[in-house]
Parts: C-alpha cells; structure tokens; sequence
C-alpha cells in the first residue's frame, strides 16, 4: 500500500504540490492524469523518494521512505519498477546490456537465466531484433519499450510508469497497454500509471486520480468520475478549448 | 553600500564557499568510504583506464618528446654560460621526472580525459540515467565514481612515467645529435645524480594528482546543473579547477620534499 499524506513541494517558489493526499490499495492499478507541467512526474519521484517533499510523509505499506538509509532503503528501493518519462537508458550500453543491467547487479543468476528473461521481456516489447544496438540508435517509441522491458524485468511488485504509452503509434500503444494489463493480471503488482493516453487507459485501471493545481481534485472508478461530471475533467478529457481550463 | 552591507557581504560570500568546499570534501569521503568498503566493480576500472589511461598515451607522448627537446635546448644555453654543458642529462632527467612529467602528463590528461568525463557524468545526470541506477538499489558511486577514481590513480603516474622517458629520449635527441654532446656524458651523469627520492616524489606527484583530477571532474559532473548550458559549465570548471589545483598541489608537495 502507498499512502500520500500532505505532501508538499515548491521549485523556488513555485508550488507544485500543495498537500497531496492519494492512498492505493495493495494490488491497484491507478491512472494519474493531469495536464502538463503540473506535477505528475514530481509526485512519481516522491513515490520512490527521489525527490523529498518540504512536508508531508511518504508511506510504502506503513514504512516512511525518506526516514530510510542503506540497506533499508535499498531492500524497498528493489520493490520498485520506475519507467521514467524520458527512458533513461543507458547509453553507454546496448539494450540487451540495459535491460540486464538490475539482474546482473542485484541478483546472482547465471548469464544463460538472464539472456533468457532479457529476450523474454525484449519479445513482450518487439524488441528482440534491437537487442545489440545503443539507445542512441532507437527511435523515440523503441527507446520507451525498452526502458519498460529494463523496469519490468526484476518483476517488482510497485510499478510506476512515466507515460508508457507517449510517443508509440496506436496500435503498439495499445499492446503496451495490454501488455501491462496482462502483467498486473498475473503478477498483481500494485501500479500507478502517469498518462495522457485518455480515455484509453481506463480501461485498464481500477481508479482514475487527477492531479490539478497541486492537488488530487478527483479520485475513483471511471463510472464514479463520469457521474460527478467536474467541469475541469470533462474539458480535459474532450480536449475543448472554451472552459476552466486555459491554455496558458 | 553601508558599511553593514558589506561585511554582511563578505560574511555571506565566505559562508557560501566554504559550504561549498564542504561539499567538496563530502563528496571525496563518500567515495573513499565506498572505495575501501565495498568490493571493486574491475570490469569498469579497466574500461576507465582505457579511457583515461591508453586513451591518452599518444597525447602524452607527444608532448613529452616536445618537452624534453625544448628544455635541453633551454638548459643547454643556460649551462653554456659558464661551461656546465655536461650536466645538461642530469638538469633534464631531474626537471622531467621530478616536475614537468607529473605536471604536463596530467594538465593534458585533464584537457583529454577529465573534461570527457565531467560531462559523460554530467549527461548522465541530466538524462536521469543516475536516478535510474538509484532506483535499481545501484549505488552510482559504486558504479560510476569509484572506479573513475582508482582508474586515474593507476594510469596517472604510468602516464608521468611515458612523459618522463620520452622527454628524456627528447633531450638526448636535442643534446646528443643536434648539440653535439656524447652519449656517454648525456646519461653516465643522469644516473650520477639521479636518486631513488626523486623518482619516488614523481609518483607521489602523479599519485595525487590522479585523485584530484578524477575527484574534481567527477564531482563537477555529478552535481551539475541541468541542461547542455549546464554540462557546458560543469566541464569548463572541472578542467579549469582541476588545472589550478594541479599546480597549486604540485608547490605544496615540492616545497615539503626538498
Ligand atoms: N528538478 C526540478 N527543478 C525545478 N523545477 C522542477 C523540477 N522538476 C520539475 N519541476 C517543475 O515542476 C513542475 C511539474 O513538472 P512535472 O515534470 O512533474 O510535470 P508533468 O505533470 O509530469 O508534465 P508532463 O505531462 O509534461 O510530463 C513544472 O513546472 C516543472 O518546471
Ligand atoms: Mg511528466
């Protein structure tokens, strides 16, 4: 379970979040939602205390992350699956050698086990043929499937995904979100998607939270969300330019 | 500006930069204690002795033959003047391996190889990619910085040592063949006044300054600021602190030897 509780944090003076309360359950997937620059990938890092808040505690199934050091901190720290928004490959390895990368350092399998879970996940991503090139060789869309193959591979039971599906074509974007769905299905990790893939990715989570103005504004099922009919989702979601919503 | 303002000013500035050189020192303990704590990852040493180390073999070469032809023929008018001309072995094998190799191997070293690796840490840092290796529980320390370290103090005092021979072969060039001194003077009186002490204080130089330059450059790229502007200036200073602290080092150490 991941509870927020009263998490603040400003950039010089620039408030992006402003006592975020959010609490997922063991084994939820949730969608986070929100427009650009308001915070999504800063209340991610939180998450796995990359960023430390200037209030508020951060509690991964009652053990607060930013009171943690050494050993502690790596043991929770090896829970976690992170798929950064930028990929963050990298680049001074191959794929295959990227996506290796946490089992050759944080576990003891033999190199035949981890070629085989490598091209396992590389094959769940389309990626097998890419294996031996540099992210620098990638397009924008295979370099994402790649650092989610790298995230996925420890199979960790948190999984936190910056935008998994930005910058892939339709249809990969879909199997990725299937993909995804399929994983939580069987391993049932407890997962929080950041995306601007709506309405698509509803469908493969459990509740929907929408981050506005440094706070969580709107949290539940999609049926629950829909009903309240809050003037900033529905202007978010149809993509309309007249609202409360400015373009700014 | 009132007379307050400016002792607040000083007060500030002289706060601010010996935080700053806290920082510093903080960031050199981290990595000792992981240097001495934990087991070394080889496979990354010897690829950062590729990069820092053969990498820069030509370089130092080069400027080490340069370096030694142009000091003989310096030392050569010198000692003309009053008829020393025999000693010219002696007055370069001692300025090559007590100062010039340590010194010019590693500003060179630093212009090669510490200001490539200031910003391939400091990319690094800015593409998340040391982020990443904290969330898989990887200490970037462990991986990125230690072995950066123990790199350049293996390949630092090899590298003064190349200066060195090669800046000797230089003079004999200059003084032998084109001045016209024998062989036998040039290097029968090197080994008379040459001493073990010497060579030692080249290595401890070169020692030293393998530390500083992998620690200042490491440094620099580690907490850079963010953006190619960032990285830019990130890698300016690393060259530029590293270099004066190479020589600011170099007095301190000559002046406690001798
Ligand atoms: N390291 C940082 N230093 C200063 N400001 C930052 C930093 N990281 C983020 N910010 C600021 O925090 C705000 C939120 O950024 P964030 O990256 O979380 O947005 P986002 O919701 O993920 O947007 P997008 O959907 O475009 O990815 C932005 O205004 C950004 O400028
Ligand atoms: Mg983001």
């Amino acid at each position: 379970m991941i509870t927020l509780s009263n998490v603040h944090k400003s950039f010089n003076g620039n408030i992006v979040l402003n006592g975020v309360n959010l609490t997922i359950s063991e084994g939820e997937m949730l969608a986070l939602i929100g427009r650009s620059g308001i915070g999504k990938s800063v209340l991610l890092k939180h998450i796995v205390g990359l960023i430390k808040p200037d209030a508020g505690d951060i509690l991964i199934d009652g053990i607060n992350i930013n009171r943690l050091r050494g050993k502690e901190l790596e043991a929770i720290r090896k829970r976690f699956g992170f798929l950064f928004q930028e990929g963050a490959l990298f680049d001074s390895l191959t794929v295959y050698d990227n996506v290796a990368f946490p089992l050759r350092e944080k576990t003891s399998l033999s190199e035949e086990m981890i070629r085989e879970k490598v091209f396992c996940e590389l094959e769940n991503m389309g990626l097998e043929k890419d294996a031996h090139k540099y992210p620098a060789e990638l397009s924008g869309g295979m370099r994402k499937r790649a650092a989610l193959a790298r995230a996925m591979v420890m199979q960790p039971s948190i999984m936190l995904f910056d935008e998994p599906t930005t910058g892939l074509d339709p249809i990969i974007g879909q199997s990725i979100l299937n993909y995804i769905q399929a994983c939580h299905k069987r391993g049932g990790f407890t997962g929080i998607i950041v995306t601007h893939d709506v309405p698509r990715v509803f469908s493969i989570v459990q509740r929907i939270a929408m981050l506005h103005d440094g706070n969580i504004i709107l949290i539940g099922t999609y049926e629950h969300i829909i009903q309240e009919k809050n003037p900033i989702f529905e202007q978010f979601l149809s993509g309309n330019l007249n609202g409360p919503l400015t373009y700014s | 500006m009132k007379p307050a303002g400016v002792v607040r000013a000083i007060g500030r500035t002289t706060i601010r930069n010996i935080a700053c050189l806290g920082h510093y020192g903080l960031f050199l303990l981290t990595s000792l204690f992981w240097l001495f704590t934990s087991p070394l990852k080889i496979r990354r040493i010897i690829e950062q002795i590729s990069f820092i180390g053969v990498k820069s073999t030509i370089i130092v070469l080069l400027t080490g033959a340069f370096t030694g032809m142009v000091l003989a023929l310096q030392a050569f008018y010198a000692l003309n003047k009053f008829g020393g001309e025999s000693l010219l072995g002696p007055t370069v094998a001692l300025a090559l391996i007590r100062e010039l190799g340590p010194v010019v191997s590693a500003l060179m070293v630093t212009g090669r190889a510490g200001s490539a690796l200031a910003s391939e840490i400091g990319i690094m840092r800015i593409t998340e990619q040391i982020d990443a290796m904290e969330i898989m529980a990887v200490n970037p320390y462990r991986y990125i910085i230690v072995p950066n370290i123990v790199a350049a103090i293996i390949a630092f005092p090899v590298l003064g040592a190349f200066f060195s021979l090669i800046g000797i072969w230089g003079g004999y060039v200059v003084g032998v063949e084109i001045l016209g001194l024998s062989a036998g003077t040039y290097f029968g009186e090197m080994t008379n006044y040459l001493d073990m002490q010497d060579i030692r204080m080249g290595i401890y130089k070169s020692l030293s300054f393998g530390l500083i330059v992998s620690w200042i450059c490491c440094y620099k790229g580690y907490f850079t600021s963010y953006g190619a502007k960032g990285v830019g200036n990130a890698t300016t200073q690393a060259v530029v602190v590293s270099s004066v602290l190479i020589l600011i080092w170099d007095y301190f150490v000559t002046s406690i030897f001798v």
